[in-house]
């Protein structure tokens, strides 16, 4: 059985007064006094009525002294269980310190510091929970709902309000002033803005990311060890991961190798399709083509030997190295950039030229 | 039987000390801040019970786990990208350049004391709040909670969705580990894909050219000052709005939709959901123990060039990620001079809508049912067949993105190529929702049926009677009317009719409205009606 927590007893399992005839989904009829549109909602005369609050069953910790007490012990007991356990960590937290470069030491010191507060904050929570249960008192209570509208009277009173404020100061009559405070309001954020220009350099970033690292003549060198590479190291279906010589020593070394990382390969000759204007862009059959997906910027790092794909592992496309790297599958449209190289005197790969073409990801001015 | 509620109980005794001292503390605060009327307004409010109502409780108790957390943390995290060598106590990357961000982490992780644990509780409860807000937002759809008067409540709950997401990304991007530094590569690609303004977006976002060496202390300031700062506030919000509406309640016997039925906030409320609170508390702690997350010594400090497959983002961004993965080829395209990247711009178009859709879903129901009543009894998901199905269709849609987002997982894991994965899940974005919608349609349909069958017929018994006649029947059980009242208590809306307004016209706007009303509502089941159980008695013996 229910009861009305305002003070109002209903008779147990009889129907509470408004409940009746009241469906689920019906209007607020008693609060507030007006009604509204149920829409194409089907309002019935004939509804089953509602049957009123079954009969109240007692726990057994009602019925039974004992359960009661016992019930009683159980949530002091897993009290007392968080003290335990809230103390057992402070001694885990000195007892088990970290030993530097010891990993064990690490997990230990979570493990029981951790297990020592997780029993600190169970046993309160259980205990709780387990009291509320148990042992408050068990019946549910009803409480009346209002319509959340404020009443006629609360609302004639607001818009006087607002209709004495809007006298008062002639805010809707001035309309000179209004307007005019309008514009200035809807400027004032302009210089904040504005302000934020600064957040990057001067520079326009566009020029910026045409160009790279790569110049006449740059070395391809072994990333990240920063050693040049001999033509004949690169053999047939090994691939080099390259970065520019000179790149480890960069103030903004991350920037320029965000760019600059190449991943280089040789396939037999006769397995490279290369278009026109291209044909010295390779050496002997090695390539050089950027590492960094056109699509959103990941490094293409997956080479695939006997297919020669290369796949980019964020969003799965695939790069034909046979035909200039030129997308097979997934989202990324344009191939990747190839980086036109040669070999010096001694021997060593070097760049030809900088990138023909912006690396990366595609931008809205890329073609400018 | 009648009781009275004497919910006092007046003793002569004098109060005790401890009585007396209460009784001073009390007056003194109430004399300076007038407390009683708020404890006299909210103290005894009624609270209903429902597993499902826990969920945004979870939520609730997560974020203040993530709080007291975090702000550990901030104690000993430098948000710089100064390099440095790391000298630490990990020995695999001593001697190793990284940033100031990425060295602080590990020497919370392997240098101070329960450091690590508070990483991960910080980063288990974080998983748990944004988990806990969806199922959330499940419970309040499928319950058709969010209908008036809480449809403002519904928007201000997605913000707080969209925060936590915005929280989870700003946090996991700031150790500047390996895993994360990938993470804003693919933010940075995506932004730069915006038509007109995406450059320059990226460019003042990054300080510069990508990685920069501001991104991790902007984020910083954005993770624990600017977004705490908005979800309190917006949280403050939904609490108090859901103090004004009450809480929902699912259709009982006694229960109506002017009463509340449940505990009082003084004193089992209260026990429930704070015990509650240091269960959720004390079992993410108990996860964070025990169970390793985001370890960044294994990834290494970010550098833009290499990356192992198979890494995967927080569970939370996989459907962004997925919906990457999912455009097929060559969607870019050129306009004059000026790059479309459409395999971008497309997705964000997508999830742009699919969230704008989740947001004003209430409003577009209310515009099509044009009820305007305020409804306090939670749906049961089946009595409202379509909302449930558009729910199913939802769910589908972005859980294909989820597993596209582990594309390459599926296709290792069950030996499949990733293209024909790829493919696979291409149709399923497609099909997979209109499939869930139809069959779970039909499904609630069905149910609703059975109810109506049960409420009017009772449930079958399972016991044989042979009639006089000689024919054999099977007992049906009568429900009590406690039960029925369960399952007959539901509203029914019929297909809207279309009228000439006022100058004799049919609005577009009425037609659209009629159409989607017949869509909704041409099929349905009607409750039991005190006629029916009439009927069905004079029919029956
Ligand atoms: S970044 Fe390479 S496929 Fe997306």
């Amino acid at each position: 059985m229910a009861q009305h927590d305002d003070g109002v007893a209903t008779p147990g399992g009889d129907p509470v007064p408004e409940a009746q005839n009241t469906a689920a989904g019906s209007a607020i009829q008693k609060a507030v006094p007006y009604e509204v549109s149920p829409g194409t909602a089907v309002v019935r005369t004939d509804n089953i009525p509602n049957p009123g609050f079954p009969p109240h069953r007692e726990r057994q910790t009602d019925l039974d002294p004992k359960k009661d007490k016992r019930a009683e012990r159980q949530v002091t007991s897993l009290f007392y269980l968080s003290i335990v356990g809230s103390v057992f960590a402070v001694a885990a937290y000195i007892a088990f310190p970290i030993i530097p470069g010891d990993m064990g030491s690490v997990r230990l010191n979570t493990l029981l510091l951790g297990l020592g507060i997780t029993l600190g904050l169970l046993g309160i929570g259980i205990g709780a929970v387990h009291w509320a249960k148990q042992l408050m008192r068990g019946d549910e209570l009803v409480e009346s709902r209002h319509g959340t509208r404020g009443s006629d009277t609360t609302r004639a009173r607001a818009v006087e309000i607002f209709t004495l404020g809007n006298q008062e100061s002639g805010f809707g009559r001035r309309s000179l002033i209004r307007n005019s405070l309008i514009g200035a309001l809807v400027l004032t954020p302009i210089p904040a803005v504005a302000l934020f220009r600064d957040l990057a350099p001067a520079e326009d970033p566009v020029p910026l990311l045409q160009h790279t690292m790569w110049k006449k003549g740059t070395r391809l060198t072994r990333d990240p060890s920063g050693t040049p590479i001999k033509a004949e190291d690169v053999t047939i279906g090994s691939a080099f991961h390259v970065i520019p010589e000179g790149l480890n020593d960069e103030e903004d070394r991350l920037e320029e190798k965000a760019k600059a990382a190449v991943l280089l390969m040789r396939l037999k000759p006769e397995d490279l399709n290369v278009s026109a204007g291209k044909e010295t862009w390779n050496y002997d059959g090695i390539v050089a083509y950027s590492k960094i997906c056109t699509h959103v910027g990941c490094p293409v790092a997956l080479y695939e030997q006997q297919t020669h794909h290369l796949l980019c592992p964020c969003h799965q496309s695939q790069f034909d190295m046979k035909h200039e790297a030129k997308v097979i599958f997934g989202p990324a449209k344009r191939p990747l950039p190839q980086l036109p190289i040669t070999v010096d005197s001694e021997g060593y790969l070097v760049a030809r030229s900088d990138f023909h073409e912006p690396v990366g990801p595609s931008f809205w001015e890329r073609e400018l | 039987m009648t009781t009275t509620d004497t919910r006092t109980e007046t003793t002569a005794v004098a109060p005790s000390r401890g009585a007396r001292f209460t009784g001073a503390a009390a007056n003194y605060i109430d004399e300076r801040t007038s407390i009683s009327g708020l404890v006299k307004e909210v103290g005894r409010k009624i609270f209903p019970d429902h597993w499902s109502f826990m969920l945004g409780e979870v939520a609730l108790y997560s974020f203040v786990v993530i709080l007291l957390s975090g702000t550990f943390l901030t104690f000993f995290f430098h948000a710089s990208m100064t390099p440095m060598e790391y000298q630490g106590s990990y020995l695999p990357l001593k001697g190793i350049e990284m940033s100031s961000a990425m060295s602080s982490t590990l020497d919370i992780s392997f240098d101070i004391r329960g450091g690590l644990l508070m990483r991960q509780v910080h980063h288990w409860a974080a998983l748990l709040f944004v988990a806990s807000i969806g199922l959330h937002m499940l419970r309040v759809f499928f319950t058709g909670a969010y209908r008036k008067p809480r449809e403002i409540n519904w928007a201000i709950g997605f913000v707080l969705f969209i925060l936590a997401l915005a929280e989870g990304f700003t946090g996991y991007s700031l150790p500047d580990d390996l895993l994360s530094g990938n993470g804003l590569r693919i933010i940075d690609g995506l932004i730069k894909g915006l038509p007109i303004v995406g450059t320059w977006i990226s460019y003042l976002l990054f300080g510069g050219e990508f990685p920069g060496t501001d991104i991790v202390s902007r984020l910083f300031t954005l993770h624990i000052l600017l977004l705490p700062a908005i979800l309190v506030a917006a949280l403050g919000v939904h609490l108090l709005l859901l103090i004004i509406n009450k809480h929902t309640q699912f259709a009982g016997p006694g229960k109506t939709n002017d009463n509340v039925v449940g505990s009082p906030i003084m004193p089992v409320f209260a026990a429930k959901a704070g015990g509650f609170f240091f269960i959720v508390f004390g079992v993410i702690t108990l996860i964070a123990a025990t169970v390793t997350i985001n370890p960044i010594w294994t990834y290494g400090p970010y550098d833009p060039s290499p990356v192992s497959a198979g890494t995967q983002p927080d569970w939370y961004i996989g459907f962004a990620d997925g919906a990457l993965r999912l455009v097929p080829s060559g969607w870019e395209f050129m306009l004059g001079n000026f790059t479309v990247s459409m395999n971008i711009i497309a997705p964000v178009l997508v999830l742009g809508l699919f969230i704008v859709v989740v947001l004003i879903y209430p409003f577009i129901e209310a515009w099509i049912t044009g009820d305007k009543r305020e409804h306090h009894i939670a749906d049961r998901p089946r009595n409202a067949p379509t909302r449930t199905a558009i729910g199913a269709a939802g769910v589908t849609f972005y859980a294909v993105l989820w597993a596209a987002a582990s594309s390459d997982l599926i296709g290792t894991h069950f030996h499949v190529g990733i293209e024909d994965v790829i493919r696979t899940l291409q149709v399923l974005l497609i099909l997979g929702p209109i499939i869930a919608f139809v069959v779970t349609k039909r499904i609630c349909l069905g149910l609703m049926k059975k109810d109506r069958e049960i409420a009017l017929h009772g449930f079958e018994s399972g016991r044989i009677v042979r009639l006089p006649g000689g024919e054999y029947i099977e007992v049906h059980e009568q429900l009590s009317e406690y039960e029925r009242w369960k399952l007959t208590s539901f509203t029914e809306y019929t297909p809207l009719m279309i009228r000439p307004n006022a100058k004799g016209k049919i609005s577009a706007a009425q037609r659209v409205r009629a159409g989607l009303s017949s869509w909704f509502f041409e099929d349905r089941i009607s409750p039991v009606s005190g006629t029916d159980i009439e009927r069905s008695h004079d029919s029956g013996h």
